[in-house]
């Protein structure tokens, strides 16, 4: 039988994502993609993968995988969860590993994914990656087109992922330190293209406010609730294109920020529109987590960007081993600055 | 002298730009936002990540680290420059069939009294436009196909449906749409068509773009059966028509 991973429980909400999908959008189909961005390419960089290739991302809740292949190596970014390592012999007392980290796991084993703390996302990886075909590109799942990833929706108990390989390569497992992925508590936005449909109060009580995450948000947006924000003229617009991170203010005053999965066009006035530096850390935000939005500027918002970058181009130095017999000491000294240059983690990834 | 379009550049983020040629719904603006998409999908200058084409602006994604966003506000003035000059890409002529029969058509009741007409001088007069299909959105592959006569035009209903079937065929103020996928609608059915929009094989495709023509012919009950059947079995092949739309029977 192919090597696979076989999906015990499915967690809530877990979907195969990449980088996305662009060109589409003229006819209609979003990007979709990873979240957070950063998580899935720190969960690649753990897993020796390129940058951009498909992992799960899982929501709040995370799956429960059986090995079905002679080993595999799996790496996880993002929100902390607890992780358990069951194996025949420790079924009664499961090895719990951490986040940020890579594992190998054996045939027979199974790995269980707990409820997420602190954040939305985690991305897991998975050494080589899935050998699932994309769609346009992309081997996102974009569920409400019911297309990419696994058949285009999401994970559910008995599916089998497939894998490239039968077997994980030969070299230590690996652990990412000093790499934030914490979720959003100010966003930096970029006014407009819209807010000359608000007044200048209503757009004052929009930077003012603190806005909660509220239920009902998903892949497409993130509903907020907190102080309502009016419109001066209207709150139809004849449809224009929307932008990853755009703010549009429907009827009630709620404002809902447009995520991966995004419809592409829509008619109601945009705010303002979330800077592309700040998009992974608002896709990482949880329902009931609390958010305020700041105005920069276009250059304030691309020398964020370039910032962001440097720091994505940072990952692979960051990663060190985890040998065995010391998991948790080496990297504690890395993070300390005690020592340095014992090994040279870039060849690790990417 | 030329006269360059009336446009305003407004940021959508760091990483769109939009290009507004006005707040209406019209075929010149249309027009403009279509010729400035191909220029733009022609050059493809490094940094423009791609093109997003509406009623009546064209939002440009790109990587400001690549392309500032002050150098691509440049070139679009630039290119704006010549834009009368500039015609729309032709697009492709389509005729699709649509079942107007009561069955599929649940609000053509209320659309008939609404507009003082018959059923049968509805269905003849939306049978009768060649529609230009403004831009695509809501969802993969749905075109909003206008202009609607203006007797036909015609808000949303009081209460929207949670689930319309894929290839229902709506009103939709000034537009008329065929819905791809099955969705929630809040818009009146008129019809349903047997061709998908959307196609999932051999691989996910939409059938119009942007700039297209298309006509309606309405057909039997019994003949989109057919043709939905044929459409299922993937047997059922569309292309767009060479013949100046209306020119053949």
């Amino acid at each position: 039988m192919k090597p696979a991973l076989r999906v015990v429980t499915p967690g809530l909400m877990t979907t195969i994502q990449d980088l996305g999908r662009a060109g589409y959008q003229h006819l209609g189909v979003p990007p979709s993609g990873a979240l957070d961005p950063v998580g899935l390419r720190a969960a690649n960089a753990l897993a020796g993968n390129p940058p951009h290739m498909g992992t799960l991302e899982v929501l709040y809740l995370g799956p429960t995988l059986a090995v079905e292949a002679d080993d595999v190596r799996l790496a996880f970014a993002g929100a902390a969860a607890p992780i358990e390592v069951l194996t025949p012999e420790n079924a009664g007392a499961p090895r719990r590993i951490e986040t940020m980290r890579s594992v190998r796991l054996h045939r027979g084993e199974t790995v269980r994914i707990g409820r997420l703390a602190g954040g939305a996302t985690l991305y897991v990886a998975v050494e080589s990656g899935f050998d699932i075909a994309p769609v346009l590109g992309s081997v996102s799942t974009y569920l409400r087109g019911g297309f990419g990833g696994l058949d285009g929706r999401a994970l559910a108990a008995g599916d089998r992922l497939p894998l490239r390989r039968n077997g994980a390569a030969e070299r230590d497992d690996a652990r990412l330190g000093g790499l934030a992925l914490a979720p959003a508590s100010r966003l930096r936005v970029i006014a407009g293209p819209q807010h000359d449909y608000f007044s200048a109060a209503a757009i004052a009580r929009f930077f003012a406010g603190a806005y909660t995450v509220s239920a009902g948000s998903n892949r497409m947006g993130m509903r907020l609730q907190g102080p309502a924000i009016d419109h001066v003229r209207g709150f139809d617009i004849v449809s224009d294109a929307i932008a990853p991170g755009s703010i549009q203010v429907p009827g009630d005053g709620q404002p809902i920020v447009l995520l991966a999965d995004r419809q592409t066009t829509g008619g109601y006035p945009k705010i303002a529109t979330v800077i592309s530096a700040d998009l992974p850390a608002l896709g990482r935000l949880p329902i009931g987590a609390k958010v305020a939005f700041a105005p920069v500027t276009v250059a304030q918002a691309e020398a964020a960007r370039r910032e962001l970058f440097e720091e994505i181009e940072a990952i692979p130095g960051r990663i060190v081993p985890l040998a065995a017999a010391s998991e948790s000491l080496i990297p504690r000294l890395f993070d300390c600055n005690l020592i340095s240059g014992v090994t040279d983690a870039r060849s690790l990834a990417i | 002298m030329r006269i360059m379009p009336a446009f305003r550049l407004l940021p959508a983020g760091d990483t769109g730009l939009v290009v507004e040629f006005g707040q209406s719904i019209e075929r010149e603006l249309s027009r403009q936002v279509l010729a400035l998409a191909a220029r733009l999908d022609t050059l493809r200058l490094d940094g423009v990540v791609e093109t997003v084409p509406t009623f009546r602006s064209l939002m440009v994604q790109f990587d400001p680290l690549v392309l500032p966003a002050a150098a691509l506000s440049a070139r679009i003035a630039e290119l704006m420059q010549d834009l009368p000059r500039v015609a729309a890409p032709p697009g492709r002529r389509w005729r699709l069939p649509v079942c107007y029969d009561a069955e599929l058509a649940p609000d053509l009741n209320e659309v008939t009294a609404r507009a003082s007409l018959t059923r049968g001088q509805v269905v003849e007069r939306h049978s009768a436009v060649t529609y230009h299909v403004y831009m695509l959105g809501f969802l993969p592959g749905q075109a909003y196909m206008g202009d609607l006569p203006r007797e036909l035009v015609l808000g949303r209903r009081d209460s929207p449906r949670p689930r319309i079937p894929a290839g229902s065929l709506a009103i939709a103020s000034t537009m008329t749409c065929i819905f791809p996928l099955e969705t929630p609608c809040g818009w009146h059915l008129i019809g349903r068509s047997p061709i998908p929009l959307w196609a999932k094989q051999p691989r996910p495709a939409a059938l119009l773009a942007p700039g297209d023509q298309v006509t309606f012919t309405p057909v039997s009950m019994r003949e989109y059966e057919t043709l939905r059947a044929k459409a299922s079995e993937g047997a059922l092949m569309v292309a767009p028509v060479d013949l100046p739309v209306g020119a053949a029977a």
